[in-house]
């Protein structure tokens, strides 16, 4: 049986790595995806391009202005005449939001009253408009606090001492830097190894049943297990390369830091291997042409990477598909490679999910072997 | 050009995707398919974000001032904890994103006026739902504080107290600041980015392993003939799912559909266009299915989901990036469909996408053909 499994895998691994392009394609989409979500995927939103209409032209006015100036979060990019121009730089595109004051803004501050600006906001990115709107708020109600605390401290200085006040201490953990970048490059990993390993597995089978081949295989004295086997030992040992590969550059290019132990990591990468090998498996013996095993495999890939956490958190998605996203290991594997990248945490923490994966990757290797003998006949 | 003869080229393609019933199921499957993972998978609007709560008073005054986390659509108040430790292991194990601790002595302070500190303790390992927790988090404590200090001076006999600027906000295009509606006219753009390469590039890879091409090449159909033959049904089948696509984004998701219907399918054909001629340009130089897909994923569909403005927004990307971007003909249609579905803008605004995309149409569609004439040779 060894013998047979050597010669089976030496077929296999030729196979793989025969020609140039077919080296590259395993290689380098890895990295370049790693490189582009790196740099693009960001949902954080640094300066909101602005338009600025200032009807009341007074000192006030131009101190509340000189604030979101002086924000990191506003980009001004042009001041208007008129609330006329408004609709015409938002829909071409030129600015997000457009913030006008009204006449008679200083008068209403000076006396003490409520005083309004008017900020229009192009929503057509929902998280760009709330986050923009959000920066808004933020400046015009520390603005707020300090005219009204000057005028307070005028008329009586000493109420202000005694005034209840609370103030919130934010400490984000594990990301302290909020980055984006040490979010996303963990979570690339857990897609990448997916995609490659799931699409590799179901193709190599495919292929030969619709080239042919796979009937001379199977009248060779080469069992179903041992072709199993020397299917999927190669694309285990290459996920655990990528994996390893994509790893190396997301710590060295985007210094994430990898707090925890490689060892759990490993066998946190193992157990979804198995997850992913099984499906692929699978994948394979439902199809009979390449098309169709890329298509199931693709439609497979997308679902189980918008439902795992990846992009948005599991939590804000309806209900019902809450409870579907314990059926998907990306999940479990999203949960482990963060935790392990950011939190350094163990297996202490970390056994449910690998728990889990292992039960999900038993599974379906023991499904799709069954299934692929059925094939076979 | 023989008319006749494109025809049967499109006769046969069309008769090679009905014998295959799965790939009829997938040209209905796909958009919806699609529109479910992304629709409920991916949203902005972070609700519900697990919190617990350590109140390390319990007092009166502290529970009312935690009541206002219950009470917020934005939290969903999990647990509360008598001790630290335990708060701690939650947010390592990931059962709560933040963790509000209420100091001993939070009632006394806000008697004498002393500042009170509440700590946010904050998984920051998905930065963006962290930056908006903290930020819905600070809202609750200035509330709080606000109407805490707005007592407190009625109560030293100072009425005229309110908020000085309040912020009118109108939100244009997206008045709900839905994210579904950000996503959901996007990911029209990203089913035909698959359909137009992936399904395409594969057809004709296939032609070539299986040695059914040097048949074709045999024949009297020039290389013109077999393209347009080849594509003619892929563009149908494009458009019936660009179809299928907004109608489930209209009645299904409640997305608005603004601007004009031939508005819609111009771009959508313009874009069609660009993307069959790159599926065919792959399949072309890749000659195998597997090399065909990984290409037309890599170069077609990675771009429409990263680099398009789908989900983030291309002006908060790095200025290299951003350049890149011009030449993601996806970018285009994505910035069209947008205002398509969302603005209602007239074409004389986007006369610009469109212009991108036809010169992306006219150059992709010239060199598709270029390209197959030599390999005739």
């Amino acid at each position: 049986m060894i013998g047979r499994l050597r010669h089976m895998l030496i077929k296999e691994f030729i196979q793989v790595f025969r020609d140039k392009r077919a080296r590259f394609f395993l290689f380098g989409p890895p990295i370049i995806q790693m490189l582009v979500f790196g740099y693009a995927a960001t949902l954080e939103i640094k300066h909101v391009h602005t338009a600025i209409v200032d009807y009341d032209n007074s000192q006030v006015s131009r101190d509340l202005i000189s604030r979101f100036e002086g924000s990191r979060y506003f980009d001004i990019r042009t001041r208007l005449a008129g609330r006329q121009q408004i609709p015409d730089v938002i829909e071409r595109g030129d600015v997000t939001m457009a913030i006008q004051i009204n006449s008679g803004f200083a008068q209403n501050v000076r006396k003490g009253q409520t005083a309004h600006i008017q900020v229009i906001v192009d929503s057509s990115n929902s998280n760009t408009a709330l986050i923009g709107l959000g920066y808004v708020n933020e400046v015009t109600s520390n603005f707020s606090r300090e005219y009204q605390l000057k005028s307070l401290q005028r008329t009586s200085p000493f109420t202000i001492a005694h005034m209840p006040k609370i103030v919130l201490d934010n400490r984000p953990w594990y990301n302290t830097d909020m980055s984006s970048q040490w979010f996303f490059v963990p979570g690339v990993i857990g897609n990448l190894v997916l995609v490659i390993v799931v699409t590799l597995t179901a193709f190599a089978v495919v292929r030969e049943r619709e080239i042919g081949t796979l009937e001379q295989i199977m009248v060779t004295p080469i069992r179903r297990v041992e072709f199993i086997l020397g299917k999927t030992i190669p694309f285990f040992f290459i996920g655990l390369f990528d994996a390893a590969l994509i790893s190396v550059v997301g710590t060295l290019w985007f210094h994430v830091p990898l707090r925890g132990s490689i060892a759990v990591f490993v066998l946190g990468t193992v157990l979804f291997l198995l997850c992913v090998l099984g499906i692929g498996l699978f994948i394979s013996t439902v199809s009979n042409t390449q098309q169709q095993a890329m298509v199931t495999a693709f439609f497979f890939i997308m679902p189980s990477i918008t439902f795992s956490g990846f992009g948005s958190p599991i939590s804000s998605m309806p209900e019902f598909f809450q409870y579907l996203t314990y059926l998907n290991p990306l999940r479990y594997f999203q949960i482990v490679l963060r935790s392990i990248y950011l939190k350094g945490v163990g297996l202490e923490v970390l056994w449910p999910q690998m728990a889990a994966m292992a039960v999900i990757g038993l599974f379906m290797l023991t499904v799709s072997v069954l299934r692929f003998h059925k094939s076979l006949e | 050009m023989n008319w006749n003869r494109l025809l049967a080229m499109a006769g046969k393609e069309v008769i090679q995707i009905k014998r295959d019933a799965r790939s009829i199921a997938i040209v209905i499957a796909m958009p919806l398919v699609m529109m479910l993972a992304f629709g409920y998978g991916v949203s902005f609007d972070t609700k519900h974000i697990p919190v617990y709560v350590l109140d390390m008073e319990g007092s009166q005054q502290s529970q009312d001032f935690l009541k206002r986390f219950q009470s917020s659509v934005y939290f969903n108040v999990v647990k509360a904890v008598d001790n630290y430790p335990a708060l701690i292991q939650a947010i390592d194990g990931g059962r709560c994103q933040i963790g509000i601790v209420v100091p001993p002595d939070f009632s006394n302070n806000l008697n004498t006026g002393e500042t009170v500190r509440i700590q946010a303790l904050v998984d920051g390992t998905d930065s963006n739902s962290a930056n908006l927790g903290m930020s819905y988090s600070q809202a609750v404590v200035q509330a709080y504080s606000q109407q805490l200090q707005l007592q407190w001076l009625q109560r030293q006999g100072r009425t005229n107290i309110q908020p000085l600027v309040t912020v009118d906000a109108r939100t244009w295009f997206n008045e709900n600041l839905e994210s579904m509606s950000t996503i959901v006219p996007g990911v029209v753009a990203l089913v035909m980015a698959v359909v137009g390469t992936f399904l395409t590039s594969l057809t004709i890879a296939r032609e070539w392993e299986r040695g059914t091409m040097e048949q074709l090449i045999s024949t009297p159909v020039t290389p013109m003939e077999i393209m347009f033959g080849k594509l003619a049904p892929y563009m149908a089948i494009g458009l019936f799912d660009t179809c299928v696509c907004a109608a489930m984004g209209v009645w299904w998701f409640g997305v608005p559909f603004r601007g004009h219907l031939s508005v819609f399918f111009l771009s959508s054909i313009l874009f069609l266009t660009v993307v069959l001629s790159m599926g065919y340009f792959f399949s072309v130089i890749a000659k195998t299915q597997l090399a065909a897909s990984q290409i037309s994923l890599i170069a077609t569909f990675l771009p429409a989901f990263l680099l398009s403005g789908f989900m983030y927004p291309i002006d908060q990307m790095p200025a290299v990036i951003r350049v890149i971007t011009h030449i993601v003909p996806a970018r285009y249609y994505m910035a069209i469909l947008r205002n398509v579905f969302l603005k209602g803008t007239s074409i004389t605004f986007m006369w610009q996408d469109f212009m991108a995309l036809a010169i992306f149409a006219t150059v992709l569609g010239f060199v598709a053909t270029r390209v197959f004439k030599k390999r005739l040779d």
